[in-house]
């Protein structure tokens, strides 16, 4: 592998780290918003449960993958801010106002209502902008002209492509985050919670199917040429879709291990992870070496080989020190039976 | 407004509002750390009930710090992107390294929160050790891309080629260390007076005598020195950041000290204006030969002036107002200090003046507004340079035009967010009252730390 294919690498991963996190947080905050008043079923309990001690975790994974872009390369960071500056400052701005109501709305508790509706409705907004990115990456909608490069706003907001992903984001946010919750109010013993979002997420899973579909159909049109090479992957792509019957499978099966109780929500979110990851993994096969579509290429942008191998090892050293933290911050938070398990949220 | 100078008031607006929240949470986890060590020493249960009330403070402040330090990183790509560029080939490390600093913060401030009570006291202490370490670092990492544009070092540039990179010949650029250290030890001075004010506020207001006062007042000593000890070290370590001026940007140190001739035995003018039109500071005092000595440890020193510069390259005049306040504050703070612990300490006195009790509640926000100052001087001081003597501010900004709905969007949003945390603490800490947490602290089956309500 040369180093470009290796950076890029590096950063598909923390992008598609990114994008699991993120959906589940920005999930669990529109479910803890849409059952606020639905006190028996504690729905909006465990998602709080789940999003208090993680949202700044998955925050500090958008800046590092912010940083590896203009780290490892640095001539597409160039061309990336300067046609993101408009999408790029609406999501700021939504995640401004989304993380602060969230920590707003855990501590003034009185107003809890209206400042988890706040953070609720903008976080939701915040998927669809940004996968955004992508298309804007296929090309067709940056002007060059007289020496400058510009993103052209309305041809964006008028490509059907543009709003299939943007639907894709926003069904596949639902899905996931509700497939992560049903296992984790399982793990908590919460079974009126793990019902509902069971029922969640055998809604949203084939709606975020259907808009994959449609986000193929739309990519024949507007961008042949990615169309064409995902499809050079098609055996891959119909893996993708096996994992993602085998994750459907897991919500409608009787558990084998616990009796009297519906669905395997551990096997559904390991299958559907394993469904986006394939799916993910073809698209940015197809993506290479193009990082905006056709002036920009991992070659073109690659960073100075010396800032490469040092910022490589930092990745390494950065790793294996983290590695324990994260490890301890699961098993405190993920796995602590106590944790999961407790009566009453004292941060309700 | 042109185009550049609105990107330049968008982002120094986004940084203005991002540093509050920033350096009180590298300061406030130091005072944390300090009460709850206190705790183990003293077994008095106050310091607990501090450590607890200043982290719900620090978590409601994360809550904006967070998302305006993710507005501030992206909004450099967003708007420099040709500074980023630069950055990225040849300054990636603190960006990389600042990314570990800030999951250590994360991780272990969402354990020393929510796990507060299911860990053991050690783990607790551990915990938040690491969060102001981790706090600290993102400080001195973030400040050392600063350093790096004012002293830029560890690449050769020539025909607009950035060649021979040394990624960490630029990490340890020649002012690293002295800048990272001013940072850092200022952010200490902000937390412990941002302490010092709530503290002295409360005490005029709860009866003399009583648990709730003794609590503030204990807080206000630890404050003091705290305080005391980092605002005297943040004035060395200022000196010394200024001799580095004047040996790196000397047309800087010259528009700090509105110096217009070079000359030995150069005087240190303090208030006053500079004039562009003749050359002159006007109204200042004037303490003959000080410069000198100051820029170089004796009053032969040459100190460059102003006129040796071509004017497009002296940056704006005004830094040198800026400049005034920001020392003039640093050396107010060590006084206060000085005399709070003096008063306390050797004359015993139980009672502090109200006068006193007056400007401790004006420290804090004299050291925010010192912050937001030194900060001014430092980024303005460094125009029209965005790289010193490598790159332009207008060279590096974006191409895009109609960025002034942006700026007022993203002042909204700041309005808003600035508004409503301080709705929000006042709420909390109406709600849940130092007797509250006291009781609390008392009952050990009630959750402390996690407790809300
Ligand atoms: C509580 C805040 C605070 C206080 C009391 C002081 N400073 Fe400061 N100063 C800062 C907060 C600060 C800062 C915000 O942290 C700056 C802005 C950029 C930087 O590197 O640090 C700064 C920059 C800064 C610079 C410019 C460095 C540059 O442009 O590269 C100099 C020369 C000084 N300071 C000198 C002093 C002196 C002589 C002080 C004497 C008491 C002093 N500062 C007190
Ligand atoms: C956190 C406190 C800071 C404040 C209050 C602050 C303030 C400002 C202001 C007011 C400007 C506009 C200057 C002008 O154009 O006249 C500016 C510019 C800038 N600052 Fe700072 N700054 C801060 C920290 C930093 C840090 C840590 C960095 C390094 C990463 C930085 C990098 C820049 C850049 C790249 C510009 C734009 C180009 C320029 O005008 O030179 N700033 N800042
Ligand atoms: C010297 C001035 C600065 C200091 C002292 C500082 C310090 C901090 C600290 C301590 C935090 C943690 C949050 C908190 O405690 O409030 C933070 C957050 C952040 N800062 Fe700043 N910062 C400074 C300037 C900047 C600049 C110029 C940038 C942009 C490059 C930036 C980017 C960020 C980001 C992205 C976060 C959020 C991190 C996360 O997602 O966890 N900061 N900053």
């Amino acid at each position: 592998m040369t180093d470009a294919l290796i950076a890029i690498t590096v950063l598909w991963g923390f992008v598609f780290i990114y994008a699991v996190m993120a959906t589940m947080d920005f999930g669990a905050g529109f479910w803890s918003m849409i059952y606020i008043d639905r006190e028996k079923t504690k729905a909006t309990n465990i998602a709080n449960r789940y999003l208090s001690p993680t949202w700044e975790v998955t925050n500090t994974f958008i800046v590092a993958l912010v940083v590896a872009v203009y780290s490892l390369f640095p001539t597409a960071a160039y061309t990336l801010g300067t046609i993101l500056l408009v999408p790029g400052s609406m999501i700021l701005l939504l995640l401004a106002l989304r993380s602060a109501f969230l920590v707003f709305s855990n501590v003034a508790t009185e107003y809890k209502k209206p400042l988890t509706y706040i953070s609720g409705i903008t976080g939701i907004i915040i998927p669809g902008l940004l996968i955004a990115v992508l298309p804007i990456t296929h090309g067709e909608f940056v002007d060059y002209g007289n020496g400058l490069t510009q993103l052209n706003l309305g041809r964006l907001f008028t490509s059907p492509n543009v709003y299939t992903f943007i639907g894709f984001a926003f069904s596949s946010t639902l899905f996931l985050s509700s497939l992560l919750l049903a296992d984790y109010s399982k793990t908590s013993e919460e079974m009126d919670a793990y019902r509902v979002y069971l029922r969640d997420a055998k809604i949203a899973g084939p709606i975020s199917l259907l808009m994959a579909f449609c986000i193929m159909l739309t990519l024949k049109e507007e961008a042949r040429w990615i169309y064409d090479r995902m499809m050079e992957d098609l055996p891959l792509l119909l893996t993708s879709l096996g994992f993602f019957l085998l994750g459907g499978a897991g919500l409608f099966l009787p558990n084998f291990f616990s009796k009297g109780v519906k669905g395997m929500p551990r096997l559904s979110v390991i299958a559907v992870t394993a469904q986006y990851l394939i799916a993910s993994y073809v698209y940015g096969k197809a993506h290479l070496p193009y990082i905006v579509y056709p002036n920009v290429t991992i070659q073109s942008a690659f960073t100075d080989p010396n800032s490469f191998r040092a910022v490589f090892i930092t990745y390494i050293v950065g790793f294996a020190i983290l590695f324990p933290g994260f490890i301890y911050f699961w098993s405190l938070f993920m796995h602590d039976k106590k944790f999961l398990r407790q009566k009453t949220n004292p941060n309700q | 407004m042109d185009d550049l100078l609105i990107a330049r008031s968008l982002f120094g607006t986004t940084m203005a509002f991002h540093i509050i929240f920033a350096t009180i949470g590298v300061g406030l986890p130091l005072m944390i750390l300090t009460a709850e060590l206190m705790y183990q020493r003293t077994k008095d249960q106050d310091y607990v009930v501090m450590a607890k009330r200043w982290t719900k403070a620090f978590a409601v402040l994360l809550g904006v710090g967070i998302p305006t330090g993710t507005i501030a990183g992206v909004q450099l790509s967003l708007l420099w992107p040709g500074f980023m560029e630069v950055i990225g080939r040849v300054m990636p490390l603190p960006f990389q390294i600042e990314i570990y600093a800030f999951f250590v913060e994360a991780l272990f401030m969402s354990i020393y929160v929510y796990a507060a009570e299911r860990i053991a006291p050690w783990m607790r202490i551990v915990s938040l050790i690491l969060v102001a370490m981790g706090a600290l670092a993102s400080a001195v990492l973030i400040t050392n891309v600063h350093a790096f544009q004012g002293t830029p070092a560890g690449f050769r540039y020539e025909d607009g080629k950035y060649l021979d990179i040394d990624p960490w010949a630029a990490f340890f650029n020649p002012s690293f260390f002295v800048t990272a250290g001013h940072v850092a030890l200022s952010a200490y001075v902000t937390g412990a007076f941002v302490v010092a004010s709530v503290a002295a506020f409360k005490l005029m207001k709860s009866d003399f005598g009583s648990r709730v006062y003794k609590l503030h007042q204990k807080a206000i000593m630890i404050s003091l020195v705290v305080g005391g000890i980092a605002s005297f070290l943040t004035a060395l370590n200022g000196h010394e950041s200024a001799q580095y001026l004047h040996e790196y940007q000397p047309e800087k140190l010259a528009a700090a000290e509105g110096l217009f001739e070079t000359q030995d035995h150069a005087p240190l003018a303090i208030g006053g204006f500079t004039d562009r039109e003749t050359k002159e500071i006007k109204w200042a005092i004037e303490i003959p030969w000080a410069l000198s000595f100051l820029a170089g440890n004796s009053f032969d020193t040459v100190v460059v002036g102003l006129n040796d510069f071509p004017e497009e390259y002296w940056p704006p005049l005004f830094v040198h107002t800026l400049f005034n306040a920001m020392v003039g504050i640093g050396s107010l703070l060590i006084l206060i200090s000085l005399l709070g612990i003096a008063w306390k300490k050797f004359l015993k006195k139980d009672h502090f003046p109200k006068v006193f009790l007056w400007t401790l509640v004006a420290s804090g926000p004299l050291a925010v507004a010192a912050i937001e100052f030194g900060w001014i001087f430092a980024c303005t001081g460094r125009q029209p340079w965005v790289i010193y003597r490598i790159l332009s501010t207008a060279q590096s900004a974006t191409t895009a035009a109609n960025l002034g709905i942006l700026f007022i969007l993203f002042a909204f949003v700041y309005v808003i967010l600035g508004t409503a945390v301080v709705f929000v603490l006042l709420y909390y800490f109406r709600k849940n009252t130092v007797l509250d947490d006291l009781q609390r602290a008392e009952k050990k089956s009630v959750p402390l730390f996690s407790s809300n309500s």
